[in-house]
């Protein structure tokens, strides 16, 4: 367990140490004078000075990718040349809000989509099955940008039952900001997870310790909820820590569309002024979260079913 | 040729046989119809203003009413289609083949080779693929060729590793190693004996890839920086739509139903598709 741990977190830190890397060579590699991009229209030449020498943009490429990893390793994304704030204080202050709508947004739709599942399995090939099994089709197929704008225009402004815009403030409130946004984003995911589940459940139900849970005599409720969910629903720890890009992913639309803080919101408007510190950190903290979290669901997949250990 | 020609004929009627498979198909259909015959079917200029129309609801004149310069809503949905479509099958079919000739490679080749593309699939998995996008458009600016090449990036891996899989089980089948022994070049092999076997599950992946792709160029152009105004993409409609969202619901309507409908096809045929195909495929993903 221990050696397929390290192993899987070496796999990810040379992953995130290539797309880092790529990032970096991809600003450089953009036609013209990087300052000029980073700092836009406005750069003063003061201010293109000291970014230059900030940069080490004076340097050859590699002491520039070495200076980067020293700053980078000193948690040192560089300073966000407009407020003159550390671009990791900015970005980890927006963090939070979307890491919320995340974790909202997937625990509703797991509950949701591993009882629809469970349910389906333990009724295969009835009436309830086929509707549930379009239905979750139909679900997997709605992106959650639209899911959010249409939810917007029905629940926010005809209905006016949930705010439209915003955050909220103090705790039911920001609960009530959150219906919206996390239903848009879990829609799509209460399908793929119900189909999962019924999928590996049926599987589990042919497996020799469920029937030997019936021989015993054990009543076929405690037979399904026990012994069967709890193997068949490693796949969605899978799935949710794979999915993370998907979830960072929506949660920028979510963010967008009812006007809430967070990565998202940071990034786009970073775009539109032009702040390139600030869109390449947030880029790289949300890949580093992606791979990390790939790496946990791994883990945690290996913890719970030895088989999984085997050679990766 | 006639062979061939059988076998796709038995896939849509086998295809056809399924109600979802069926409704994917008359949905893709209709969409595909209305794209190609876009400019016969639009009853107005889709990027054509008349201040005096603004705002309209739906009515006889204007099906899905007017937006804020007047334009045709329902003229833009159909020319829409078209942009939809012109990002989302380049971007899938290259992504297809350049995928599927790097996994063939990483599945035939040297186990460095191999490890290598590995490496080069994963890290293009790592980015979150909005993020990659909008940091690639933010570099290189907006436009449908960005967005063509972003998608077209973001998805190389998914074909990649499938193909290379494939090659991986077929590598030591008993046709491949007779034609080893006979000494043909591992071109032959590959470009010959390898890709007719494999290139069936690629298309259903193509198939259910499509949704995806569609959503992305629209979720792009929806924030702005994905295809360019005035061209007439669902995802713009989405944004006038949203800036509009107090004074018109036909906006939002317009361009979030057809996105809806298009995943909701293409994913219909794409697994209609996977279960006759290559029903094995069901347990790989």
């Amino acid at each position: 367990m221990l050696i397929f741990a390290i192993r899987r977190f070496g796999l990810a830190f040379l992953i995130l140490f290539v797309a880092v890397t790529v990032m970096f060579l991809m600003i450089r590699a953009v036609p013209g004078d990087p300052v000029q991009i980073m700092l836009g229209p406005r750069a003063t030449p003061e201010l293109q000075a000291r970014l230059t020498a900030e940069l080490a943009l004076d340097q050859p490429i590699w002491r520039q990718l070495v200076i980067f990893y020293g700053n980078l390793l000193q948690g040192d994304l560089g300073i966000d040349v407009f407020s003159g704030r550390a671009v990791t204080d900015i970005v980890f202050q927006q963090l939070p809000h979307t890491l919320w709508l995340i974790f909202s947004s997937i625990i509703w739709s797991a509950a949701l989509g591993i009882g629809i599942g469970a349910y389906a399995a333990a009724h295969p090939n009835t009436l309830i099955d086929r509707i549930t099994a379009a239905i979750s089709v139909s679900f997997v197929a709605a992106p959650a940008f639209v899911v959010a704008l249409l939810s917007l225009l029905i629940f926010a402004v005809n209905l006016k039952w949930f705010p439209a815009i915003g955050a909220g403030e103090g705790f039911w409130d920001r609960l009530n900001h959150l219906v919206l946004p996390a239903f848009a984003i879990g829609l799509s995911w209460v399908g793929y997870i119900a189909r999962l589940v019924r999928a590996s459940m049926l599987e589990v139900m042919g497996e020799s310790h469920v029937r030997t849970a019936r021989a015993f005599g054990i009543n076929e409720r405690r037979v399904v909820m026990v012994y069967a969910l709890r193997i068949a629903i490693l796949p969605v720890v899978t799935v949710i820590g794979v999915g993370m890009g998907f979830l960072l992913s929506s949660a920028v639309f979510a963010e967008i569309v009812f006007a809430r803080p967070g990565l998202g919101k940071l990034v786009i408007d970073s775009i539109t002024t032009r702040n390139y510190p600030i869109v390449m950190g947030s880029v790289l903290i949300s890949t580093a979260l992606f791979v990390v979290s790939t790496a946990l669901a791994d883990l945690v997949n290996a913890w719970l079913d030895p088989r999984a250990r085997g050679s990766k | 040729m006639e062979k061939s020609r059988s076998e796709l004929g038995q896939i849509v009627v086998g295809v056809s046989r399924d109600p979802l498979g069926l409704m994917g198909l008359i949905i893709v259909g209709t969409i595909v119809f209305c794209a190609i015959f876009a400019a016969l079917i639009v009853p107005y200029d889709p990027v054509g203003m008349n201040i005096k129309d603004r705002l309209q609801g739906p009515s006889f004149s204007h099906l899905l009413g007017t937006d804020q310069l007047g334009r045709d809503t329902f003229s833009r949905v159909i020319m829409g289609g078209q942009v939809a479509l012109k990002v989302a099958l380049p971007a899938v079919f290259g992504a297809m083949a350049i995928g599927l000739t790097l996994g063939m490679i990483a599945g035939y080749g040297p186990k460095w080779l191999d490890n290598l593309l590995m490496l080069f699939f994963d890290t293009i998995r790592s980015f979150p693929t909005v993020m990659f996008a909008l940091a690639v458009v933010a570099l290189v600016g907006p436009s449908l060729q960005t967005v063509v090449v972003v998608v077209m990036a973001t998805s190389i891996p998914t074909y990649g590793r499938v193909a290379r899989t494939q090659t991986l089980t077929l590598r030591n089948s008993e046709f491949i190693l007779a034609e080893r022994s006979m000494g043909a070049s591992m071109k032959r092999i590959l470009g010959v004996h390898m890709l007719p076997n494999i290139i069936g599950v690629l298309a259903v992946l193509a198939a259910m890839d499509i949704p995806t792709v569609i959503a992305l160029e629209a979720g792009l152009s929806f924030l702005g920086l994905g295809v360019k105004p005035p061209t007439p993409s669902w995802g713009a409609l989405l944004k006038d739509g949203y800036s509009l969202i107090r004074q018109t619901p036909w906006l939002v309507v317009g361009g979030g139903l057809p996105i809806i409908l298009a995943t909701l096809g293409f994913t219909f045929l794409g697994e209609s598709l996977r279960d006759v195909v290559d029903p094995k495929l069901r347990k790989q993903r």
